[in-house]
């Protein structure tokens, strides 16, 4: 329970740093968070006490293996954040050479 | 178990709290470092190591691409002050204050939630695999991968990772258009 | 950017091969022991970016390097939908069908088309990050002109 509880505080401290910072690349640390919390809630979920990796041999006992189901989501989730990430951080070395700079308050040419 | 992970857990959000403080954007990313190394800990303990493969690999990659890309740039952070000081008045910064509470709000949005899913959940370590059992049961049988992670991925769930790979193509074709600064025939 | 002291050199030039063999190893063996293609890509486009950062990137030429990396990662996802193509034309009528003989369990040729699923998927992931990488060098370089 308890293990839960401290996943949902590390998912609000990355809210908190999207929300608050106006440094870009602290906003995509910050998501990153967010991101790593929600991939440890899902494989805290499968998780059996004493359980096996999720691979068969010869002579496992097949009702203590660990539920391979959320696993094989978040592995695709991974790759898919490195994939968001990369093009966020390109989106930012862009803007750093039109502003000289990371401030989101300088961004001004796109309000009307 | 649930000690350790606790533990581990204390100390990834002591990390993060101090990437989201630091002056020094380079030593931000290097606390965003404890943090997603720390993950890796955690799932090689939740007997995961496929996940601990992938994500230590790609942990390395992208800090080595956001030191990159910080490493030429101005490092100091921009911090906002809650009260500014100026022409000898001080007044309260309103926007600082309307983005906090903006967080408080949704956090407790968010808790509300968080309260009613934790009660239907079962508490950790007694999982019942109830919409997993055929995967466990039948799974190396039916694909004849031993490794049942992979079998999910390619055999029961191919849709998902043909979705990815889509994603991974378009955010490559996306990164190489915005970096594009001249065209070459 | 520039290359680093002679002993990164030498340190980069004894570890890359067996980096890139150890790659190969996991994309491979990824329906026997953990790994897979998504882990075994990662490492081998590892190698070609310990390459670019230790020796500089004078050592290749990245302007082709990069069109040649985009397009093994088109050619890799044509593969993976071929391969499921194939399944849904010859096998049950079902996409992403296992249409090749299952073999024993735990044996390295079993398993149908997941190892050639693998193969595909490892080398679409090393090239496309392989490519990002490269587009940032390219970038930079471009910069401090």
């Amino acid at each position: 329970m308890i293990v839960f509880i401290l996943c949902f505080i590390l998912f609000l401290v990355g809210l908190f740093g999207l929300l608050t910072s106006r440094n870009i690349i602290k906003i995509i640390i910050g998501l990153s968070f967010m991101e790593f919390s929600v991939y440890l809630f899902l494989v805290l979920i499968g998780y059996i006490e004493g359980g096996q990796a999720p691979i068969v041999v010869k002579g496992i006992d097949i009702q203590m293996i660990v539920d391979p189901l959320p696993q094989a989501m978040v592995l695709t989730a991974i790759v898919i954040g490195l994939a968001t990430k990369a093009m966020l951080l390109s989106t930012a070395i862009r803007i750093y050479k039109k502003f000289r700079s990371f401030d989101i308050r300088k961004i001004r040419s796109l309000k009307g | 178990m649930e000690l350790t992970l606790s533990v581990l857990l204390l100390f990834m959000i002591i990390g993060a709290i101090y990437a989201l403080f630091a002056e020094d954007l380079l030593s931000a990313l290097i606390s965003c470092g404890i943090v997603g190394y720390g993950l890796v800990i955690c799932f090689l303990l939740l007997k995961a190591p496929d996940l601990a493969i992938v994500q230590i690999v790609v942990e390395t990659l992208t800090l080595i691409i956001m030191v990159a890309v910080v490493l030429d740039s101005t490092r100091h952070d921009l911090r906002e002050k809650v009260v500014i000081h100026e022409k000898g008045n001080s007044y309260i910064n309103a926007k600082y204050v309307f983005n906090v509470l903006t967080v408080l709000v949704l956090a407790l949005f968010f808790l509300f939630f968080f309260n009613q899913a934790i009660y239907k959940l079962e508490a950790f370590g007694e999982h019942t695999t109830r919409m997993a059992t055929a995967y466990i049961e039948q799974g190396a049988e039916k694909t004849g991968s031993a490794n049942l992670v992979t079998g999910i991925i390619f055999d029961f769930r191919g849709y998902d990772t043909l979705g990815e790979a889509t994603i991974l193509f378009t955010a490559v074709v996306g990164v190489l258009t915005i970096l594009r600064l001249k065209g070459h025939k | 950017m520039q290359g680093m002291s002679p002993i990164v050199k030498k340190v980069a030039q004894l570890v890359m091969g067996f980096i890139f063999v150890y790659g190969i190893y996991i994309i491979t063996h990824g329906h026997l022991t953990p790994g897979g293609g998504f882990a075994g890509g990662a490492f081998l486009s590892g190698t070609f970016i310990l390459l670019v950062l230790s020796f500089g990137s004078n050592v290749l030429n990245l302007r082709r390097e990069e069109e040649e990396a985009s397009e093994i990662e088109g050619l890799a996802i044509f593969t993976f939908l071929l391969l499921a193509v194939i399944g849904f034309l010859l096998g049950m009528r079902v996409f992403f069908g296992n249409f090749l003989p299952k073999g024993r369990i735990g044996e390295l040729i079993s398993a149908g088309v997941i190892p050639l699923y693998n193969i595909a998927v490892g080398v679409e992931v090393g090239a496309a990050l392989l490519t990002i990488f490269l587009a940032l060098v390219i970038y930079k370089e471009e910069i401090s002109k």
